[in-house]
């Protein structure tokens, strides 16, 4: 198995805030690799040290056999790596449709956004109902298929989503994981943080356990499942 | 490939629809300040001996809403330059009222050049005018992006205060560094345009309306077309364009436009280059239409393009329009009336229209077409 992009020892601070402590964690080509980990343990913080919102002090972030640590976020993106935020991070202002076209800001051949445009439509038919319609005022889930739009628009090689189940109603979020794992068949490869470990585990192929900016275990998804602590503190057990 | 029905939906979306928005708030803002007018004539029928002031009103009104049109145009110039750059930075550039200025002495500079040549004066005057004009925009909209590189980018995560301080110092800056410039290369910094012998522009155009008959000047009409082409074309920038796209997503998320790999710094520059240079060209027609203008001539418009964009909604660019419409109609009614009343007289016209804008400030915080009520400067 080839892997795709690791971290290796990577600190990330928020001035005085050690947020990271030496992360380190891999993603293979073709994976879902899962983070999961309590409030403020720095799940969305490596995701954004991935992309270069906010600088690794120290470490390095190896994709596709290059050091992109201390690349700015658009050089990221042209890469090949997709970042669905935490809290979708729509453009309210914009239409639905400019959302979408935005994600495929450094495509540019105009048959390729168009192709890639009937394919988010296939995968979410509910966007192409609201094209006209602005960000802001789609729902929460249909926002989050906006959001997972936005970003695969960009044909990324990895896809880093940042709780897409977040504030959904259960129904939804089984529809938003089956697209995910849809999304990995058909050949991107998927780094997923989670608070809903459940579910999360249950579509992953691998997990990392994050605890305070450190990683705390690491295994398949299903082993994790079965991990004693993992069942304590993050599926709720008693 | 062009479809009639697409074809159509262009010209609606990006001629039709911005124009006619503009007449709307032409129309609108000249009738509420025409009823205003109005009433005051009511309240103060004679406010001097032997004026009776709806007589005065009824004579001037035409002439009033022309000047005020065409100042609000140069009003509305200026202000889509702060509006942009709150919308992307949310940030004032006070230097903004600078790079009008600059527009102005480069406007002077690229006419006296042609002058001196000898050849101006056989030119023809339109495109004489685009000339100059494109001048002033590109050299401001350089500007505009060199002062954003040098004394904003560095300051970008500090608190929001430093900028501001860092933007009035430029301001200064650029007010002493021009009259340094113009005081060393013309021993004076009172700039003159040169004029254009021709008896159509120099004689004003008399229209007729009913009994009365206004004296429009051309560099009026000049500047409305001007300013209509150029809003125009904004409007089409800013919502028909993958870069105008680009700045509007950068102004709603900075770190999300970057995620989709919209290189931020880029995008600020181009604001700051589309911004500085309206400004630019704001001041060039401006200064061919006043005739002299020196390094201190753009602290009032820079003022009052800055009122006239919270006015409308800072960040909002059809607010900038808006605003800037409406505080040059005030402004002209103000000038045209305020004459007659002994103890008051034009000089009073700022005070007026200053407290004219806070009483709708308060009951619309936050323009009169914002939406957000962010956290303001
Ligand atoms: N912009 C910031 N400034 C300062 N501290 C921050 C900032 N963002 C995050 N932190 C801190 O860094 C740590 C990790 O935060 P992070 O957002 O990565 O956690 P998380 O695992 O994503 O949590 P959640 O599940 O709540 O989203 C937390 O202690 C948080 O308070
Ligand atoms: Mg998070």
């Amino acid at each position: 198995m080839t892997t795709l992009l690791e971290l290796e020892n990577v600190h990330t601070y928020y001035g005085h805030i050690h947020a990271l402590k030496g992360v380190s964690l891999k993603v293979n080509q073709g994976e879902i690799v899962t983070l999961v980990g309590s409030n403020g343990a720095g799940k969305s913080t490596s995701l954004r040290t991935i992309s270069g919102i906010v600088r690794a002090r120290s470490g390095r972030i190896i994709f596709e056999g290059r050091d992109i640590s201390t690349m700015r976020p658009h050089d990221v993106s042209a890469l090949g790596i997709g970042h669905v935020p935490e809290g979708r991070r729509i453009f309210p202002l914009l239409t639905v449709r400019e959302n979408i076209e935005i994600g495929a800001w450094n495509v540019t051949s105009r048959a390729d956004i168009s192709d890639r445009m009937e394919q988010m439509f296939v995968l979410f038919p509910r966007l192409k109902e609201r094209l006209a319609q602005k960000g802001g005022t789609l729902s929460g889930g249909e926002q989050q298929m906006l959001a997972i739009a936005r970003a695969l628009m960009s044909a990324p090689r990895v896809l880093l989503l940042d709780e897409p189940s977040m504030g959904l109603a259960p129904v939804l979020v089984e529809g938003i994981f089956d697209i995910i794992q849809r999304i990995n068949s058909e050949g991107t490869t998927v780094l997923l943080v989670e608070q809903n470990a459940l579910m999360a585990l249950e579509v992953a192929h691998r997990g990392y356990v994050l605890q305070t900016g450190s990683i705390a275990l690491s295994d398949s998804a299903k082993a994790l499942m079965n991990n004693e602590m993992v069942r304590k503190v993050y599926l709720g057990e008693n | 490939m062009v479809s009639v029905r697409s074809t159509t939906d262009w010209l609606y979306r990006y001629v039709v629809f911005p124009v006619g928005q503009m007449l709307i708030f032409i129309i609108g803002a000249g009738l509420v300040v025409s009823v205003l007018a109005y009433l005051l004539a009511f309240l103060f029928p004679e406010p001097r001996p032997n004026i009776i002031l709806v007589d005065q009103i009824n004579r001037q009104l035409p002439g009033m809403l022309i000047a005020g049109v065409s100042l609000g145009f140069v009003y509305a110039m200026i202000a889509l330059g702060y509006t942009l750059v709150y919308g992307v930075l949310k940030f004032i550039n006070f230097a903004h009222s600078e790079i009008f200025m600059f527009g102005s002495v480069i406007g002077f500079e690229v006419m006296r050049r042609l002058d001196d040549t000898g050849y101006m004066q056989g030119w023809n005057p339109i495109l004489l005018v685009a000339f100059i004009v494109l001048w002033a925009m590109l050299l401001s909209g350089l500007l505009a992006v060199l002062i954003e590189r040098i004394a904003y980018r560095p300051l970008r995560g500090a608190p929001r205060l430093v900028p501001l301080i860092s933007a009035i110092g430029v301001s200064l800056f650029l007010t002493d560094a021009v009259r340094a410039f113009q005081a060393i290369t013309r021993n004076e910094f009172n700039l003159t345009y040169p004029t254009i012998d021709l008896p159509w522009l120099k004689n004003p155009i008399p229209l007729a309306f009913g009994e009365t008959t206004v004296n429009v000047r051309v560099t009026s009409i000049i500047i409305i077309v001007a300013a209509v082409l150029m809003l125009v074309a904004m409007n089409y920038f800013v919502n028909g364009t993958k870069l105008g796209k680009g700045i509007r997503a950068v102004s709603q998320d900075m770190s999300t436009a970057s995620l989709m790999g919209i290189n931020v710094n880029y995008m600020i520059s181009l604001t700051f280059f589309v911004g500085g240079s309206f400004g630019g060209a704001a001041g060039a027609l401006f200064g061919m239409n006043v005739g002299t203008v020196t390094p201190f001539v753009g602290f009032i418009p820079g003022i009052k393009a800055f009122t006239a964009a919270v006015l409308g909604g800072i960040g909002n660019v059809t607010g900038a329009l808006l605003g800037g419409l409406a505080l040059g109609m005030i402004e002209s009614f103000l000038n045209g009336i305020l004459v007659y009343f002994p103890a008051l007289g034009q000089r009073y016209t700022d005070v007026f229209a200053f407290s004219v804008l806070i009483l709708i400030l308060i009951f619309r915080p936050s323009g009169l077409l914002g939406e957000r009520v962010d956290e303001k400067v």
